[in-house]
């Protein structure tokens, strides 16, 4: 997500609405710079408490008991990227694994702003990509100042000292970095630092120690959003309209006050709060409210009849977003044509841990704890609606359960929330905002409902000749602080990438599409605008390769002649999964490969039809180029679970509306893959020195179109209506 | 009051009878490692150890522990747990690490009663705890790793 916001950022921002003023002063200078290995003054930031014997600087922490703090100014929702940063600063800084530690960075957007975005954030899979250079720099510098420090105290020079495995030597004298931090902080900083050639790469390509493993594995305190536990706490949920874009009429809280454990019920822009002591007490004082909605501005149709205004504008000419050659002319002129519709529903993210926020503010200055996925937002709009200066608001970035995109949001809502319940309450106590499975289900900020249309035809060669395509689906950022930059020409790019910049040899292109305005607030969704593109695209070609009479790998290598690293990943896959060779009996194979986020992956579904005539996915095999393979293991990781996200979504996921309430509440009716539908899965990764790029979401579009194609291999149907769970496949 | 032990510490707590234990240990005891996920006993997030048998706390009333032994997360011991402990590690199960505490009771209840369990035997075991990062392939495989560390 959030890959088209690439920098800088601050043009979109500065034509935001006018209350975004404070966020503009505070970003005015977020282009000045800063070196990367410079100490930090004591007493500020992250080197609040630290002593004269620790070396601080923005991105590494060394302690006089020799740990290595790396800050991370990314937040880990499970994508393994706190690992990452770690590993790019120990293999600079030639640190032993064990000594290594991660800590999350405050909100700064000067000091940790995500090079790609110009502000503090995670998404788009950029994480490692922007960091790259950056943490390597980071840990360079603390080596040579090791360095430097260690050929001061020993009296030789800096040539005769060396670092390995996280001890100082030479001059027959070794030292650990912990004895020398304090020496080493107070040396001038070096402007330039020599990067390791990857030849000379300890950690990265190969593998480090995940940094997270021991606090997940045994129930450690503290760890995420949910689990912050403060003195003199309460917790607070809070009921909202059951339309998207009602509003309260009228309430009476006096039952709710009298369920044990409720301390107050306050009304809010937002809805009504019930405050209590602890979760559950609150959660029953909720269900206590009697509340009167006013439906007068909600969004009141059912998501059937969006869908078929869908449809309707499906045939109707769009806003141009690409267009080359004569893609009609082609058409008219071709062998066959193969024409299709598809429609995708709306989609939660549904990450484990249900969103939360504390906050303790005091009427001057305010904290908030949680999984801050976009720390400059966060840290802007939370001042914002205390009125505060920012510099008087500090955010506690947490390791999120999960975030998909979900916490990535652009207008910081729940953060907002738990700022108006705390300036309405009035009371200086911390207060956590929790919200239930069924907030999380039934709260919006889904990836968009989407219809495409497509006409695409084979010349007597084989090859593609005209495509037509029409996008109808909401754009996520109209709206939004963001749109100057996102939307252009009309068009929101997070609706046509995968399709308006595909890098299949489409010479007579023609994309167009519709952005419906629906009251439904939408979202990136892991892969975002690939989610749908992909699967359209690729089943496409699939029937276009049947219409060819061609076999779908060789027919895409065909049209791939401008893409080889594409062409590659699906070589390597087919060769892999033994595509030349038929599957055992009972088995179908299926094909996808998709470019997203700069990384480029192939999948080869087998699916086997159970008796009751669902689908089983038995074996995937992927192959993945996102450039320098950093932490293969988490390549590999991050592949798995982005399959299997993917495929959750094709087999059963969809959010549904009558009459404008969402119908589904939790996981019993919103139903997620779990271990029964989860196939074996084998990652194959290109080796390569290319710069580094994503791998959080480019493994989820290519395994919908990829279980489609086996399936329709396996029975001749064609599933353009998603979830399959529709056609009885699921 | 409702008196149970938990980790093999006994607890005396005074709250209404029909409070779930998730809500208990969460935020009467202070020990968050047992997780909120769903609350309908659909994710297995909030699974604890009632007498060595997994339940979802969530679906739990605490007047329906009283006098009983529970273990959570936090306390986990014993051959099974342990060899899922280090299986976990070792193939570096978790990814957003939320459901892991959930995934971990039921693994370890399932090595505690079939020290080999087969892929179907997992599968049965395990249906009941969602992981939407979908790390299920290395859940697999860490139980299968963990009845050979077992073994040895």
């Amino acid at each position: 997500m959030l890959h088209y916001l690439e920098k800088p950022v601050e043009s979109a921002l500065k034509s935001a609405k006018p209350s975004r003023r404070t966020f503009l002063k505070a970003t005015a200078g977020i282009t000045g710079g800063l070196l990367i290995g410079a100490m930090l003054p004591r007493g500020t930031g992250i080197a609040e408490a630290a002593s004269a014997e620790d070396m601080v600087t923005p991105f590494v922490h060394i302690t006089p008991d020799n740990t290595v703090t790396v800050i991370l100014k990314h937040l880990d929702k499970g994508q393994g990227t706190a690992t990452g940063l770690a590993t790019l600063v120990a293999d600079e800084l030639d640190a032993s694994a064990e000594q290594v530690t991660v800590d999350f960075a405050p909100a700064d957007v000067e000091v940790y702003k995500n090079l790609a975005f110009g502000i503090q954030g995670t998404g788009g899979s950029t994480a490692i990509a922007n960091s790259f250079d950056q943490y390597r720099r980071a840990g360079a510098t603390a080596k040579a100042l090791l360095i430097a420090a260690a050929a001061k105290e020993w009296g030789v020079s800096e040539s005769e000292i060396s670092i390995e495995n996280g001890v100082i030597s030479g001059a027959g004298k070794s030292a650990t970095f912990g004895e020398l931090a304090g020496k080493a902080a107070k040396l001038p900083t070096p402007n330039d630092v020599t990067l390791k050639s990857p030849s000379e790469w300890k950690y990265i390509g190969k593998s480090f120690p995940r940094v997270d493993i021991p606090k997940k594995t045994t129930g450690s305190v503290g760890l995420y959003g949910m689990d912050v536990q403060l003195d003199d706490m309460v917790v607070a949920v809070t009921a909202r309209p059951p339309r998207f874009g009602g509003k309260v009429k009228t309430f009476d809280g006096a039952a709710a006050k009298e369920v044990k454990g409720v301390v107050d019920v306050i009304a809010i822009p937002q809805g009504v709060t019930v405050i209590a002591e602890n979760t559950w007490s609150a959660i029953q004082g909720r269900e206590a409210l009697d509340i009167e909605w006013d439906f007068a501005e909600a969004e009141n149709r059912s998501s059937d009849t969006i869908l078929a205004e869908y449809r309707s504008l499906a045939s109707e000419k769009g806003i141009p977003s690409k267009q080359s050659g004569d893609a009609a002319a082609k058409l008219a002129s071709a062998k066959t044509v193969v024409e299709a519709e598809y429609a995708f529903p709306f989609l939660n993210h549904a990450q484990m841990e249900p969103l939360d926020v504390a906050i303790l503010y005091d009427g001057k200055q305010a904290t908030f704890w949680t999984g801050s996925q976009l720390q400059t937002m966060d840290h802007q709009i939370g001042a914002q609606v205390l009125g505060l200066d920012p510099a008087n608001v500090k955010i506690n970035t947490l390791w999120a359960g999960g975030s998909f995109g979900r916490r990535a949001i652009y207008d910081s809502h729940y953060v907002a929330e738990a700022a108006m319940i705390a300036k309405t309450w009035g009371k200086a106590q911390p207060i956590k905002l929790v919200y239930t499975r069924e907030d999380d289900v039934k709260g919006g900020y889904y990836r968009p409902m989407v219809v495409h249309k497509v006409k695409a035809g084979v010349d007597e060669n084989g090859a593609i000749s005209g495509w037509q395509h029409r996008i109808v689906g909401q754009g996520i950022l109209f709206g939004t602080a963001f749109e100057a930059y996102a939307v252009k020409d009309g068009v929101d790019n997070s609706l046509v990438e995968g399709v308006s910049d595909t890098t299949y040899d489409l010479t007579d292109l023609d994309v167009d599409v519709h952005h419906p305005k629906l009251g439904v607030p939408v979202l990136w969704w892991r892969a975002v605008g690939h989610t749908h593109t992909a699967y359209v695209m690729e089943t496409m070609m699939d029937e276009l390769a049947v219409a060819a009479g061609e076999d779908p790998v060789s027919f895409r290598l065909k049209h791939l002649a401008n893409d080889p690293r594409l062409a590659g990943v699906l070589k390597l896959a087919a060769e892999k999964a033994g595509w030349s060779t038929p599957p055992q009996e009972g088995r179908h194979r299926g094909v996808a490969v998709h470019k997203s986020f700069n990384s480029y992956v192939a999948e080869i579904a087998e699916v086997s039809m159970r008796d009751d005539g669902t689908v089983k996915v038995e074996k995937v095999v992927c192959a993945v180029d996102c450039g320098v393979p950093v932490n293969p293991d988490n390549i590999r990781a991050q592949i798995e679970g982005g399959l299997g996200y993917g495929l959750s979504a094709i087999l059963r996921e969809e959010v549904t509306l009558t009459d404008g309430e969402v119908d589904q509440s939790n996981y019993y009716d919103y139903l997620p893959l779990r271990i029964t539908d989860m196939p074996d899965v084998e990652v194959h990764i290109v080796a390569s020195s290319e710069a580094p790029t994503g791998v959080g979401e480019p493994g989820t579009p290519p395994i919908g179109p990829a279980v489609a194609n086996a399936v329709y291999k396996a029975t001749g149907q064609r599933v353009r209506d998603l979830p399959f769970a529709k056609h009885g496949l699921a | 009051m409702v008196q149970f032990t938990v980790n093999g510490e006994a607890k005396t707590v005074d709250v209404d009878a029909d409070t779930p234990l998730l809500w208990v240990l969460r935020d009467e005891l202070q020990m968050t490692g047992t997780k909120f996920g769903c609350g309908v006993a659909s994710c297995g997030a909030c699974t604890v150890h009632l007498d060595g048998v997994p339940v979802r706390s969530c679906q739990t009333p605490v007047e329906s522990v009283e006098g009983a032994s529970i273990t959570t997360i936090e306390g986990i011991n014993g051959k099974a747990a342990s060899a899922i402990q280090t299986a976990w590690a070792e193939l570096n199960v978790p990814q957003c690490g939320y459901c892991q505490s959930g995934q971990i009771m039921s693994a370890s209840a399932l090595l505690s009663e079939n020290a080999k369990p087969t892929n179907d035997d997992i599968d049965a075991a395990m249906e009941g705890n969602v992981c939407r990062c979908a790390t299920y392939v290395r859940i697999r495989a860490a139980i299968h790793r963990a009845a050979e560390l077992m073994e040895a």
